[in-house]
C-alpha cells in the first residue's frame, strides 16, 4: 500500500535549482499515491508557483509535504513556510493579477485554483505560510468499485 | 381454532413468539402470499410466494431464539437480506416510491398479530400483551432490514449508473481526417466536464485533430458555469494548437448567454453539420454538390 | 516517472537553424535561469540571422508553471519585434488543462499539435525526417 516513504519529505527552498526538486519531488508524491495524470499536473504546477512566491518573495524557505487521508481516499498536504517580510494585503495578494515580482501576477490566485484546499496564514514581519491540499480520487471514480 | 398450550410456567415472550412462528410457519406464508408485497414479487405460482414468505418467517424465528429482536444486524436476517433487496427492488421497479414500499412492508404484520393473538386467547392478558410487543419489534426490525437493504441497493446502483452515464455520453467521433467531435448530451456538472475535457483533448493528440467540435445540441440549460467549462475546453484545446468549434446552441441558449452578459469568444455554428463545414472548409476541403458544382 | 530524479536541464537549450526557422525543443524541468537564457539566446539568434519564425517544440515539458508561461509569451514578443513568428507546438492535454486553470490562456502565442503543423504554419516543409521528437507515433 502507500506508505510515507517517498511522500512526505522537507525540502529547502533556497534557490532556483531547489524549484526542480520540488517539482520532482511533488510529481513522484502525488504519482505514489495514485493521483491522475491532470491532477498531478496541476498539483506539481501549484507547488512550482508557491515554492517561486517562497523563494522570491519570501527570500526562501521550505517546503513540507505530508501524506493525508480521509474516508480511504489518499492526499497530498504541502505546506510552504517562508520567514519573509510577509503579506500585508491578503485579500490583494489573492487577487487575479496583482504582483509584486516578475510573474504574470497569477501566482497565489491561480495556485488556489490547482488545488482542493487553499489556507494561508501572514504576518506581516514574520513570514508566510501557504498549506495546500489536493486529493487523489475525485468523483470519475475508479471502476473496481462497481 | 386457538390451539392453547400454556401448560404451568409460560415462556419468555421473544421465546413465546419462536415458538409460535415456528408452529405457524405454513399460514403465515399462506397469508403473506396475498399480501401485495409477495403476491406482485413472485408471480409465476402461489407457492413461490408461500416459499418466500416461509423463509422469512424461518429468519425471523432465528432472530426471536437469539434474543435479538430489535437488532437489524442480527445474524437470523443474513440469510433474507439478499431476498428483501430482490423484493423491494422489484417493488420499486414497478414505480412504487419508497414510503409505499416500507408501507408495504408494515402490511406483514397484521396478519401475524392477529394469529398470535387467536394462538394466546387463553393466556394471561399481559402475557399475551408482551409477547405481542416482541413481535411488533421484531417485525419493525424485518422492515428496518428490508429498507435498509434495498437503499443500499439502489445507492450502488445510482453510483454505478451515475459512472456508466459519465463515461457513456462523452464519446469522441472521428469525423473526418483531423476533426473529432463530442455531442453533449444532459447536464454539465463540473465533474463531467472535466471528463468531457480530458477526453477530446486526449483525442485531439491520439488524432492528430485540429478541429474539434463540442455540440450542445443535447444539453439542457446552459448556465455561467456551463459556459465556463465550455470555454476552458475552447482556451486548453487552443493551447495545444488545436481549434474548438461550439454547435448547436439551440435558440433559447443563444438568448440565456446573451441574458448573462457571457462572452463566449469562440466560434460558433447553429449545428453539426455546419460545424462540419466549417472545419472542413478550413483544411482546404469544401463540400460540393455534384449536381450544381454549387457548396 | 522513473524512480530516480531525471536531470534538470541547466545551462543552454540548443536552438536549431531549419532554413528560415529556428526550432528550440524544450525537454523535462527547466531550470528558471534557463529560460531566461533561451529567451537571451532567441533574441540574439534572430536579430543576427534574420529568420522569420520560432518554433518551440514543448511535447517533452510536463509543466508550465506562470514563469514558463511568461517566458513563452515575451519569447513570442520580442521574436515579433524582430519580424519572426513565434509558434509553440505539442503542448500536452494536462499541461494545457493546468494552464488554463491557473488563468494563463496566453493569447499572443500562436500554437500548433506537432512541430510537422508548427513548420506548416510557419509557411515551410518540415524537414524528412527529425528524431527525437516524442510526438511522432504513426499518423
Amino acid at each position: 500500500m502507500h506508505t510515507a516513504a517517498g511522500v512526505e519529505a522537507c525540502l529547502p527552498i533556497r534557490s532556483d535549482m531547489d524549484l526542480v526538486w520540488v517539482r520532482q519531488h511533488v510529481r513522484q508524491a502525488a504519482a505514489r499515491l495514485g493521483f491522475g495524470l491532470v491532477e498531478q499536473t496541476k498539483l506539481v504546477t501549484a507547488a512550482s508557483e508557491l515554492a517561486r512566491n517562497t523563494l522570491v518573495h519570501g527570500g526562501g524557505g521550505q517546503m513540507e509535504a505530508v501524506h493525508v487521508s480521509s474516508g480511504g481516499v489518499h492526499g497530498l498536504r504541502l505546506s510552504f513556510t517562508d520567514e519573509g517580510p510577509g503579506i500585508a494585503d491578503l485579500d490583494q495578494a489573492l487577487s487575479d493579477g496583482y504582483t509584486s515580482g516578475n510573474g504574470l501576477g497569477m501566482g497565489l490566485s491561480g495556485a488556489r485554483r490547482l488545488v482542493h484546499d487553499f489556507d494561508i496564514e501572514s504576518t506581516p514581519g514574520a513570514g508566510t505560510t501557504v498549506r495546500v491540499t489536493c486529493w487523489a480520487a475525485q468523483p470519475p471514480r475508479p471502476r473496481e468499485e462497481v | 381454532m386457538p390451539e392453547h398450550e400454556a401448560d404451568g410456567q409460560l415462556a419468555t415472550p421473544t421465546h413465546e413468539v419462536r415458538d409460535f412462528l415456528n408452529r405457524r410457519r405454513e399460514q403465515i406464508a399462506q397469508r403473506w402470499a396475498d399480501e401485495p408485497l409477495f403476491r406482485t414479487v413472485f408471480t409465476v405460482s402461489r407457492d413461490e410466494a408461500v416459499e418466500a414468505g416461509k423463509v422469512v418467517v424461518d429468519a425471523l424465528a432465528q432472530v426471536a431464539d437469539s434474543d435479538q429482536v430489535e437488532d437489524p444486524d442480527a445474524a437470523g436476517f443474513s440469510g433474507v437480506r439478499e431476498q428483501l433487496a430482490r423484493m423491494g427492488a422489484a417493488r420499486s421497479r414497478a414505480g412504487l416510491s419508497n414510503t409505499q414500499v416500507s408501507s408495504e412492508l408494515a402490511a406483514l404484520r397484521p396478519p401475524v398479530e392477529n394469529l398470535l393473538a387467536a394462538d394466546l386467547e387463553q393466556a394471561p392478558p399481559e402475557h399475551l400483551r408482551a409477547c405481542s410487543t416482541a413481535l411488533t419489534v421484531l417485525m419493525g426490525t424485518l422492515r428496518l432490514v428490508a429498507m435498509q437493504t434495498a437503499l443500499s441497493e439502489w445507492q450502488a446502483l445510482s453510483d454505478r449508473q451515475q459512472m456508466q452515464l459519465m463515461e457513456v455520453a462523452t464519446p469522441v467521433i472521428r469525423l473526418w481526417d483531423g476533426i473529432v467531435a463530442v455531442p453533449l448530451i444532459g447536464t454539465l456538472d463540473s465533474a463531467r466536464s472535466q471528463v468531457v475535457m480530458e477526453t477530446l483533448l486526449n483525442a485531439v493528440v491520439d488524432q492528430h485533430a485540429r478541429f474539434a467540435i463540442l455540440d450542445i445540441t443535447g444539453v439542457p440549460t446552459v448556465d455561467s458555469l456551463v459556459a465556463q467549462h465550455l470555454m476552458k475546453t475552447v482556451a486548453a484545446a487552443r493551447l495545444m494548437g488545436a481549434q474548438c468549434i461550439v454547435s448547436g446552441i439551440r435558440p433559447a441558449i443563444a438568448q440565456t448567454i446573451v441574458h448573462l452578459g457571457l462572452d463566449l469568444d469562440v466560434i460558433t455554428r447553429a449545428s453539426l453539420s455546419d460545424a462540419l463545414g466549417y472545419a472542413l472548409h478550413q483544411l482546404g476541403a469544401d463540400i460540393v454538390n455534384p449536381g450544381t458544382g454549387q457548396r | 516517472m522513473s524512480e530516480a530524479y531525471s536531470r534538470p536541464v541547466t545551462g543552454h537549450v540548443p536552438v536549431l537553424r531549419l532554413g528560415d526557422v529556428l526550432l528550440v525543443t524544450l525537454q523535462g524541468d527547466l531550470h528558471d535561469s534557463t529560460a531566461q537564457q533561451l529567451q537571451q539566446d532567441l533574441a540574439e539568434t534572430i536579430s543576427r540571422t534574420g529568420v522569420r519564425g520560432v518554433l518551440i517544440d514543448i511535447s517533452g515539458v510536463e509543466i508550465v508553471d506562470s514563469f514558463l508561461g511568461r517566458v513563452l509569451a515575451e519569447i513570442a514578443a520580442q521574436a515579433r519585434l524582430l519580424a519572426a513568428r513565434t509558434v509553440v507546438a505539442g503542448m500536452r492535454p494536462a499541461v494545457a488543462i493546468t494552464l488554463v486553470e491557473l488563468g494563463l490562456t496566453l493569447p499572443g502565442l500562436s500554437t500548433a499539435l506537432s512541430t510537422e503543423a508548427g513548420m506548416e504554419l510557419l509557411g515551410q516543409q518540415a524537414p524528412v525526417t527529425r528524431p527525437g521528437s516524442p510526438r511522432q507515433e504513426s499518423p
